[in-house]
């Protein structure tokens, strides 16, 4: 034991010169206070390891003096023992109500004193460990807060919130809630709509986090070439199978909005329920269908999406199961059933999200939700009224690939398992300037190719989708033809020119089906004929009408040739973006 | 929460008996309780009668053991389990990885 600094306080001259040398005579350095004021002062400037009081001193008595040493000491550990004749045992108590930690009676015994003094050296050096170990874990902590909040800062430069600030969705994510594996990402699609990404990883901290960046990568990089939900699904799930240990995985909800044609399509592997909110009251159940991404391997995974039908008005609910395990103060659950009667209560039309977030409150008797509840309520609005994509990187100067013609066909089984969209429309995206034309351009490009698909290449009718029923009989179909594609392909046959301030882009698409009977039999038409069709067959025409500046059918109607003009906004020149008219070409 | 595994009387199936919650805190235990058997186990049984609670991380840890018996050609049957457990498993869709009963 090395030697301790042990103070004594005692004001009878003889008792304490005993006690000191008894002290000094077990090795330690030993300071005299004379009363409990000098005891005070001298614990003040030496800082002794222990300390000895007789508990009647004028001046200041032995307890106000432990009391004040132990509020000097605040988190050191220094025993205070009163020096004590068996007489005072009724004060004993009192000392202890002081702060004192033991008693020594005299006649002092010097085998005892040095039993307690080694006592309360172990004591005090075992206090000493444990207040540097808590140091320690203090300093890792803070380390660890610090750590995630650089982490965080990067995590989010790629997965940004993405258009979850949009008008239309309100959700609760905590800032720190990819520490606890939950993801929301929302990504406004080249041909208009929106998509969103609910993920919750299991597990928790640096891992859930880790997991979470190659997905907010693949959302946002597929989301803006234009890549479907599925698409994305499949390259996540992929993605996540092959770098997360066996055990770790992804629930996961993918939702795709078109509100241009009013469909939601929705896939959700291993997350609560999701719900979509009619405006007339009614509620559909999104139940969870597939296994969570990261489990299952590429062959066998099922990126295959519902299909429903929304109106504006709508509301689309997700959220993970923080909301429905969420404990209040005795540990209960929320439970599942509740959000069903939050739903239920809603009026028409009402936004979902502020009663799910009151009713949490309520029974957690807390302001916010913890770290581990994300929800997202997206309203399905009209299409003319969403707010124009945010104009992208001005491009100045007009160089690069403007001048050139390519021909893209795909054939047979490819036909089933690959969409050329993303690739044309990168392709288009090379002429400079083009980029913030992308959501026409897609749009245009996947009205052809749909058309060219399903009603050519599958000879899926149209009509079919008139009705409900014939909506899902409609993809069930689709689904099964896909299967026989044989001699079948699709054409694309890509050309741009340069002209002053924009250009002109010549879109022919080929298939290989039998053609169709246009209503409007004449091979050019103007674009600005009025819309007159009020089914859902031929809108893709529409479309394509609307948005070109020149539209023709050749041969049976399987080749449908658009030409689409363009200007940089600010340039002058006959003609600007969107529908105009045109001389005919011929 | 207990975990106990008990051999079939010809040794080729082990059962796995999870009492309380099936949660991280269970991990070493579950690993442990298939891990250090012998190859002749062709066959797993899962019996959650006596489990009250499963979180997603006991679904990773039947995903390893999935793993450790075999992969796809794991024989690995989820037995006895609640109306809860039996809901957090079939969210999670595993009806597709697992027989469960």
């Amino acid at each position: 034991m090395p030697p301790l600094k042990v103070l004594i306080a005692e004001d009878s001259d003889s008792d304490r010169l005993i006690l000191a040398r008894l002290i000094q005579k077990l090795g330690h350095q030993v300071l005299e206070a004379v009363d409990g004021a000098e005891a005070v002062e001298l614990f003040g400037l030496h800082q002794p390891d222990l300390v000895l009081l007789d508990a009647l001193m004028p001046r200041m008595d032995g307890m106000e003096a432990a009391r004040q040493i132990k509020w000097l000491a605040a988190d050191r550990l220094v025993p205070v023992v009163f020096l004590t004749s068996l007489s005072e045992t009724a004060d004993l108590a009192q000392c202890l109500e002081a702060g004192g930690d033991d008693f020594l009676i005299k006649p002092y015994n010097s085998a005892i004193l040095e039993a307690k003094i080694r006592a309360f050296n172990r004591m005090r050096v075992l206090h000493l460990e444990l207040a540097e170990q808590h140091a320690q874990i203090q300093r890792q902590n803070e380390r660890l807060l610090e750590e995630q909040r650089l982490a965080l800062r990067v995590f989010e430069n790629v997965a940004h919130t993405g258009c979850l600030d949009a008008a239309n969705i309100r959700h609760y994510a905590s800032p720190l809630s990819v520490f606890n594996g939950d993801v929301l990402f929302a990504s406004q699609r080249p041909g208009g709509g929106l998509l969103v990404f609910l993920g919750d990883f299991t597990g928790h901290g640096l891992p859930a986090a880790i997991g979470a960046m190659p997905v907010a990568e693949i959302f946002y990089g597929m989301a803006a070439r234009g890549f479907d939900g599925p698409d994305i699904l499949r390259e996540i799930n992929r993605k996540l199978q092959r770098i997360l240990p066996v055990g770790m995985f992804c629930c996961g909800a993918m939702i795709e909005s078109d509100f241009k044609h009013g469909l939601l399509r929705v896939w959700n592997g291993g997350l609560p329920d999701g719900w979509l909110v009619r405006a007339d009251g009614e509620r559909v159940a999104i139940p969870s269908r597939h296994l969570p991404l990261g489990v299952q391997d590429p062959q066998r995974f099922s990126a295959s999406m519902v299909v429903l039908n929304t109106s504006p008005g709508d509301w689309l609910v997700l959220m993970t199961d923080g909301f429905s395990e969420s404990r209040n103060q005795l540990g209960e659950c929320l439970g599942e059933e509740v959000v069903r009667e939050v739903l239920a209560d809603l009026g028409a039309g009402q936004s979902p999200f502020e009663p799910l977030m009151e009713r949490i409150s309520e029974h957690t008797g807390e302001p916010l939700p913890a770290d581990d509840l994300t929800l997202c309520c997206l309203q399905i609005v009209d299409d003319n009224t969403e707010e124009a994509q945010a104009g992208r990187l001005s491009e100045s100067a007009l160089s690069g690939a403007t001048d050139w013609r390519c021909v893209y066909e795909l054939r047979e089984q490819t036909l089933a398992e690959f969409s050329p969209l993303p690739m044309l429309l990168h392709i288009c995206m090379e002429v400079p300037g083009l980029r913030r034309k992308s959501g026409e351009i897609y749009t245009l490009l996947s009205e052809l190719y749909n058309n060219a698909l399903e009603h050519g290449v599958l000879a899926l009718s149209s009509e079919w989708k008139v009705s409900a029923g014939g909506f899902s009989r409609y993809y069930q179909e689709r689904e099964r033809r896909l299967a026989d594609t044989d001699g079948h392909f699709i054409r694309f046959e890509l050309s741009h020119r340069p002209r002053l301030g924009g250009g002109c882009l010549t879109i022919r698409c080929e298939d290989s089906g039998e053609g169709f009977v246009f209503a409007e039999a004449s091979d050019t038409v103007s674009a600005s004929q009025p819309v007159s069709g009020t089914t859902y067959s031929g809108r893709g025409l529409e479309i394509l009408r609307r948005m070109s500046s020149h539209l023709q059918v050749h041969g049976a109607g399987n080749c449908v040739e658009i030409v689409y003009e363009w200007m940089l906004p600010g340039e002058t020149g006959h003609g600007g973006n969107g529908p105009m008219m045109m001389e005919n070409s011929r | 929460m207990p975990i106990y595994t008990r051999r079939s009387d010809d040794g080729q199936a082990l059962t796995i008996q999870v009492e309380g919650r099936f949660d991280f805190s269970t991990h070493q235990a579950f690993r442990d309780a298939y891990e250090h058997n012998d190859p002749s186990v062709s066959e797993y049984i899962v019996d959650l009668s006596d489990t009250t609670y499963l979180d997603s991380s006991a679904l990773g840890m039947l995903l390893l053991l999935r793993d450790h018996a075999g992969g796809d050609n794991a024989r690995i049957s989820i037995r006895n389990c609640n109306v809860d457990v039996r809901r957090i498993l079939s969210i999670s869709n595993f009806e597709q990885l697992f027989s469960i009963h």
